[in-house]
């Protein structure tokens, strides 16, 4: 009897050693949000391209950790015509998951595709600019433009302007074939999307042999996976109140890094009674920065004065522009005789908008502005908010990169119009100079910060929460990605 | 017999009058004064734990805990009375109804769409109806009032209609009363003990109902304080300041306590005196 227990006790014991020296090939991701399809040329939505980019799809050119610009489907390119003509040279043998070649057909059908007026791209202004594609042979390919543009390869490496091939792109929403090193395995909706490694990657074969997305969307049960070990690194961990116990924990590291996300309180310029400069720029100089970071984020995040990323060389810093000045807003709400100001404030579900809302709140009442706070589901948000514009003011992070140009559409949510800023955005698109670039960008920064189009808030900062074996994942996010390409456990 | 039971009633009675009394108080006393402005908010004070200045200590934006709980008190109180009232006015007479025209094609009715709301689970309404109409206070006290209509009306129903057989009504027809003088003038004060019980039942689950529907974010929107959305805004940071879940966790227990106790309590107490009038 004792025997056969001491066997079982042994068994046992080997069993769990082995899998616990065996090296883990697979990765389990978490993320908030889960996204609403899996072709990330036909949505906005984030949590796509958190999914499928540089897994699942790429592009001719690819964003790297560091925000520069990397070939990918394509070798290299060369400028020709005055910046008026590119030519790219493509990467040899390279196979969908389907098995289908990818050839330079696939390119003009996928830039073509995103360009067709019944296209529903999310990022339709990366193309803009295309006339037109041509095919010499099947590795390689012409891009003509309109004007000359220096930016085209920065443009092309967005998850919007992957490419798909004709055969596949009919169920991409489900079942999304791409290129990429990791080939879609399956998705239970609600809960989770798996990745394979794909076999006959033409590059570098991943590490990994498996990813798994997990979506939870509550910070507390965030906290809860990270602890048990249910989930390997939560790229973008959503509750910052948490991360000086995670980084204290030896299983874990911390990483901090850059985002593109703006985060700012969005003001209805078309609304009555914040289409008046003064009470916008009452509104800006009401909000304390410092408290407000502090408050909602913990701490985590860069002041900003403008749209801009602080880490791209052409910011400027422009938060004393709209520095904390209570007394400057009362007289400015006096000024524009505006008494008994009440405005809604809808916020959506992310810690930085309905913590920051209800101190936002609290700082404007102080200067004698009411706001009436409403909480929204991000579905309602999109309905009410950036559909309907039925707002005044919202808090909310613009994520894509180099995003100032959502100032020149008018019928943007915050519907601002401005033709100076249009005429500099304009120059911009045909400037190849990197230093004049450089200078209308500045402009347009200093443009919509002294219109107070928006209250700038802060920066969102990356905060990555992992196990500390992991290696590999990006520290930064120059876009809306989770790339595995390179991650590893290691020993 | 009756002596043993009465005290018994008593010992329940007494804590939770006190409880309730105490959760009316600081309701009251917060429409003249609290500690601290519950809505100026202190990033550099924020989760302090409990002192000489601030009893409960801070939340995560620095603000007095014990002053939002005070305030909201007021909130939970609002909310739950007034769902018990529409559960009460609207629910009593339906119940005096169908007992009073029981079997007939009205009772059939009224007690059917009963049994419909009663289908639902409670919060489920309240989720639709918010989803609805958009959050906030008001339409959560409509929620769960709608919810209570059926629970009145039922009782209503199964304590007249013991009524009903009784002889002093028989009296009563005979004196010439009609059905709906009788139902207001003999039948209503002989069960409203009953509803005085229930009432106290449902007011505990009124205000059990406000802290579920703030705490998924459709009760009352912030500013104003809310016990349950006081849960929820600490649940991140339970395992750095759990002090901030701690108070208003023990504020909804004390005072769902208080109001159990005190509904038993009134049962017991009210029952012998009954049985004495009955003999």
């Amino acid at each position: 009897m004792l025997k056969s227990f001491r066997l079982i006790l042994f068994s046992l014991l080997m069993l769990s050693g082995v899998t616990a020296f065996a090296a883990k090939s697979g990765i389990t991701i978490g993320m908030q949000l889960e996204p609403p399809n899996l072709d990330p040329t036909g949505g906005a939505a984030a949590a796509i391209d958190e999914v499928v980019y540089a897994n699942i799809f790429e592009g001719l050119t690819r964003f790297a950790s560091d925000g520069s610009i990397q070939p990918a489907l394509a070798k290299g390119w060369s400028v020709e015509n005055e910046g008026k003509k590119y030519v790219f040279q493509l990467q040899e043998n390279v196979q969908f998951h389907d098995g289908t070649a990818f050839t330079a057909d696939d390119v003009k059908f996928s830039i073509e595709r995103a360009q067709a007026e019944e296209s529903t791209n999310a990022q339709k202004g990366l193309f803009e600019n295309i006339a037109g594609v041509e095919v010499l042979d099947d590795s390689t390919v012409v891009v003509n433009l309109t004007n000359p543009d220096g930016n085209l390869p920065f443009n092309l490496a967005w998850g919007d302007a992957i490419i798909v091939a004709v055969e596949s792109i009919e169920n991409a929403k489900t079942a999304p074939v791409g290129t990429g090193p990791f080939v879609f395995n399956n998705w239970v909706q609600g809960d989770r999307i798996n990745l394979k490694r794909n076999e006959n990657y033409w590059g570098e074969p991943a590490k990994l042999e498996s990813v798994t997305f997990k979506f939870i969307s509550e910070p507390t049960a965030a906290f809860a996976a990270m602890m048990a070990g249910d989930v390997d690194a939560f790229p973008v961990y959503p509750a910052p109140e948490n991360l000086p116990q995670l980084e204290a924990d030896p299983r874990f590291s911390v990483v901090l890094g850059s985002t593109e996300g703006e985060t700012i309180l969005s003001i209805n310029n078309k609304s009555e009674k914040l289409s008046d400069r003064k009470v916008r720029k009452a509104i800006a100089h009401a909000i304390d920065r410092s408290a407000l970071i502090e408050g909602a984020m913990f701490g985590y995040g860069t002041p900003i004065g403008t749209h801009f990323a602080p880490h791209h060389p052409a910011y400027v810093d422009l938060t004393a522009n709209s520095n904390y000045d209570p007394e400057l807003s009362k007289s400015l709400l006096k000024e524009a005789g505006v008494g008994n100001l009440e405005l809604s404030l809808k916020l959506p579900p992310p810690a930085y908008a309905r913590r920051g809302g209800e101190i936002i709140a609290s700082q404007l009442r102080s200067v004698g502005i009411e706001t009436k706070i409403e909480n929204l589901e991000w579905a309602q948000w999109l309905e009410q908010v950036f559909k309907g514009k039925d707002f005044d003011l919202t808090i909310v992070s613009h994520t894509e990169p180099m995003d100032i140009g959502i100032y020149v559409k008018p019928d943007y949510y915050f519907q601002y119009e401005n033709a100076e800023l249009q005429g500099v955005m304009e120059t911009l698109k045909s400037e190849s100079d990197d230093e004049k670039r450089t200078e209308l960008l500045q402009q347009a920064q200093n443009i919509i910060a002294n219109d107070y189009v928006n209250g700038f808030l802060f920066q969102l900062a990356k905060t990555g929460v992992a196990n500390s074996k992991i290696q590999g994942l990006w520290e930064n996010a120059p876009t809306q990605a989770n790339d595995l390409t390179a991650v590893f456990w290691a020993e | 017999m009756t002596k043993p039971s009465n005290t018994t009633g008593f010992k329940k009675l007494l804590p939770g009058l006190i409880l309730v009394a105490l959760f009316f108080l600081a309701a009251v006393l917060s429409y003249l004064w609290t500690p601290y402005e519950v809505d100026s908010i202190d990033i550099k004070n924020r989760m302090a734990l409990p002192n000489m200045q601030h009893w409960f200590g801070t939340d995560h934006f620095g603000r007095d805990i014990f002053s939002m709980l005070m305030v909201g008190a007021r909130t939970s109180i609002a909310v739950a009375f007034i769902a018990v009232g529409i559960g009460v006015i609207v629910g009593v007479p339906l119940g005096l109804c169908a007992a009073a025209w029981q079997g007939r094609w009205l009772d059939e009715l009224i007690m059917r769409s009963n049994d419909l709301i009663f289908a639902f689970p409670a919060l489920l309404i309240a989720i639709m109806i918010t989803a609805v109409f958009g959050p906030g206070a008001v339409n959560a006290i409509i929620a769960i009032g709608i919810f209570n209509i059926p629970v009145f009306a039922r009782l209503t129903r199964s304590g007249a209609m013991a009524l009903w057989a009784r002889e002093y009504i028989l009296a009563a027809r005979v004196a010439g009363k009609n059905t709906v003088q009788i139902s207001v003038e003999h039948i209503l004060p002989n069960i409203l003990n009953l509803l005085i019980v229930q009432a106290t039942i449902q007011f505990s689950l009124g205000i059990l109902a406000e802290a579920a529907l703030s705490y998924v974010g459709l009760g009352a929107q912030p500013p104003v304080p809310s016990w349950g959305r006081m849960l929820a805004d600490s649940q991140t940071l339970i395992s750095i300041a759990p002090h901030l879940a701690l108070f208003p966790g023990l504020v909804i227990v004390l005072t769902v306590l208080g109001l159990n106790l005190l509904g038993d309590g009134l049962r017991d107490w009210m029952d012998p005196q009954l049985r004495r009038q009955r003999s």
